[in-house]
């Protein structure tokens, strides 16, 4: 049996209906709106899962699901070593988002990452400590800024209501995902020029322990097949 | 799998070394208060440490090294000059990247380290030997470096203070310093910092960017750096040979570059020194780029020992962090050179033997 978990509520599972839809598969939810269990049709030892797409990365590592739609994103930071454990069989196209490093847009002198690492060796000079930046990305931000050698800031946990911590004044700037950009001009913060840090988009993944006949048919009915060394 | 047991045996071998070089043994705490090591390392410790909290003392840290709580415990109290010898574990964090390592590195390991806290002319040389003779019959590599000659390279730049702060700022991350110099280097430009109808928001005051803006402006006309400076640069951050050998390209190197004169004539002294000590300084490797790559934490003379194995970390590590003891010393510091051994790493040297 192939467990394929799928985020449970939202655009984001409706999107993901749809892509399997298209292919042939039809994925809806048993019963009633408020239940948690589905259904699937088109495809033969197949049985639906719907989660959290938080916690879609940790199922899929521990073995309980063996595919998953979850985004690059929460993959990437919740699974260290993760391509060990998984493989991206399909991007989906829908779901996009960028992590990205965004100031307030008063700041008229900081465009790229090198305004910001000049602005934060001065801002701790005045301020006696590192410049905060607010993000729950801790991981990915904290390699990111690592591999372009910016230091003199510090990472501040912020697992909500990001875009606010500048306001607040409990950060000085912060990392978050985006897809319009529309909540971080709300809150008078602009987008750091130049790449962002991830390109985030709803992925299937699969646990490679789990790549078997069963599922190489499966994956081959979708029109994916198992490349990535699977 | 070597068990633990034998690799204590080993470092207190090393340690009674320490002990008959007239070290004193210390035993800081493994809890750690995390703030002074935050400050002092920054998100790079925060990522490697194990972090935790405790309902009184806030947050504290599984002890990452020992060298910020021996000099602690020597500001608290310590006659001078000092030598002070220690075993213990250390916790780090392996974060990995996509892959999950075959072999991952130990989380917690033993150091065994000795630190001299002294004013005296000699103490590189004491240090280095001290590390050289415990680690004889392993079959290691020394290489050796001094961050001092690089921050007078730069000190010694035809450059306006401002533009040097900042280059001295980055020297330990080489790709940002090079962006600078390539910076520095390019012809005058001048940015467009448009006036915008946004309000404040935030901790940074306006007046911050208002002197930011300002030291840009002026940066901005400032003519190019001769491009023969960054070329001296890189040939002085190429240097790596055996020392004696090292020593003649920093000679001729200093007829270019007359700041870094008195640096050299320090390495020549400490070499001489080690060799008065017993140690050819025909086996000894002087990298000038060595210690770039660390923590800011060594500004002067720098050392490791290393294995033939190229996936090891170094057996043993070390070098002088004078603006460290400014720091935690807060007005009274005193020069400090130090380094540690990995016992564990010396019991498989032993076990492969």
């Amino acid at each position: 049996m192939i467990r394929l978990g799928v985020p449970s509520k939202g655009r984001l599972m409706e999107q993901t209906f749809d892509w399997f839809a298209a292919r042939g598969v039809r994925l809806s939810r048993a019963g009633s709106d408020r239940e948690y269990a589905g259904r699937v049709e088109g495809a033969d030892g197949v049985s639906l899962v719907l989660l959290s797409a938080g916690e879609i990365p940790r199922e899929l590592a521990a073995g309980r699901i063996e595919l998953g739609v979850t985004g690059t994103d929460l993959v990437r930071e919740k699974l260290p070593g993760w391509a060990s454990d998984l493989a991206e069989v399909a991007p989906m196209g829908f779901g996009h988002a960028d992590l990205i490093l965004a100031v307030p847009e008063c700041w008229r002198d900081c465009e790229g990452l090198d305004d910001l690492a000049s602005i934060a060796r001065d801002f701790r000079a005045v301020h006696g400590f590192r410049l905060r930046i607010a993000t729950k990305y801790h991981r990915l931000v904290r390699a990111w800024l690592a591999q372009h050698e910016v230091a003199d800031y510090q990472l501040v946990d912020s697992q909500g209501a990001t875009e606010g911590t500048v306001a607040n004044q409990t950060a000085e700037a912060i990392a978050d995902i985006t897809s319009s950009g529309a909540t971080l001009q709300a809150n008078n913060l602009k987008i750091l020029a130049g790449e962002p840090i991830l390109r985030s988009q709803a992925t299937l993944f699969a646990n490679r322990a789990a790549m078997d006949g069963g599922m190489r048919k499966f994956l081959a009915q979708l029109g994916v097949a198992a490349t990535d060394g699977i | 799998m070597i068990p633990k047991r034998d690799k204590q045996r080993i470092g207190q071998r090393l340690l009674d070394g320490f002990r008959e070089a007239g070290a004193v043994e210390v035993a800081p705490d493994l809890l750690l208060p995390a703030e002074t090591l935050l400050d002092l390392y920054g998100e790079d410790i925060r990522a490697r440490a194990y972090v935790t909290t405790d309902p009184i003392r806030g947050e504290v840290m599984l002890r990452p090294d020992f060298t910020v709580p021996v000099v602690q415990m020597h500001m608290s109290g310590g006659a001078e000059p000092a030598r002070y010898c220690y075993l213990g574990e250390v916790f780090r964090k392996q974060d990995m990247g996509d892959t999950r390592p075959e072999n991952p590195r130990d989380n917690e390991y033993l150091q065994c380290g000795f630190e001299l806290f002294s004013r005296e002319a000699g103490a590189d040389a004491e240090t280095f030997a001290l590390f050289y003779h415990q680690l004889a019959g392993y079959d290691l590599t020394a290489e050796t470096g001094d961050m001092g000659l690089l921050l007078d390279a730069v000190r010694g730049l035809p450059l306006p203070a401002a533009r040097c702060d900042a280059l001295l700022h980055h020297i330990w991350r080489p790709g940002r310093f090079q962006r600078l110099l390539d910076r520095f280097s390019a012809p005058p430009r001048s940015r467009d910092f448009a006036a915008g109808a946004v309000p404040w928001a935030g901790l940074r005051g306006e007046d911050e960017m208002a002197a930011r803006i300002a030291r840009l402006q002026s940066d901005g006309a400032e003519p190019a750096l001769p491009a023969i400076w960054s070329d001296r640069l890189s040939r002085l951050f190429a240097v790596r040979d055996i020392a004696p050998l090292a020593l003649e390209r920093l000679t001729e190197l200093a007829t270019e570059v007359p700041a870094i004169s008195e640096a050299v004539s320090r390495i020549a002294d400490r070499f001489a020194h080690i060799a008065r000590l017993g140690i050819d300084p025909a086996t000894i490797i002087f990298d000038a780029s060595h210690g770039r790559h660390n923590m800011e934490y060594y500004d002067g003379f720098t050392f490791s020992f290393l294995s033939r194995h190229a996936d090891w970390p170094p057996v043993a590590t070390g070098g002088r962090y004078d603006a460290l003891m400014a720091v935690l010393g807060k007005g009274r510091a005193i020069p400090a050179v130090g380094g540690i051994i990995r016992p564990g790493l010396i019991a498989e040297l032993e076990a492969g033997q």
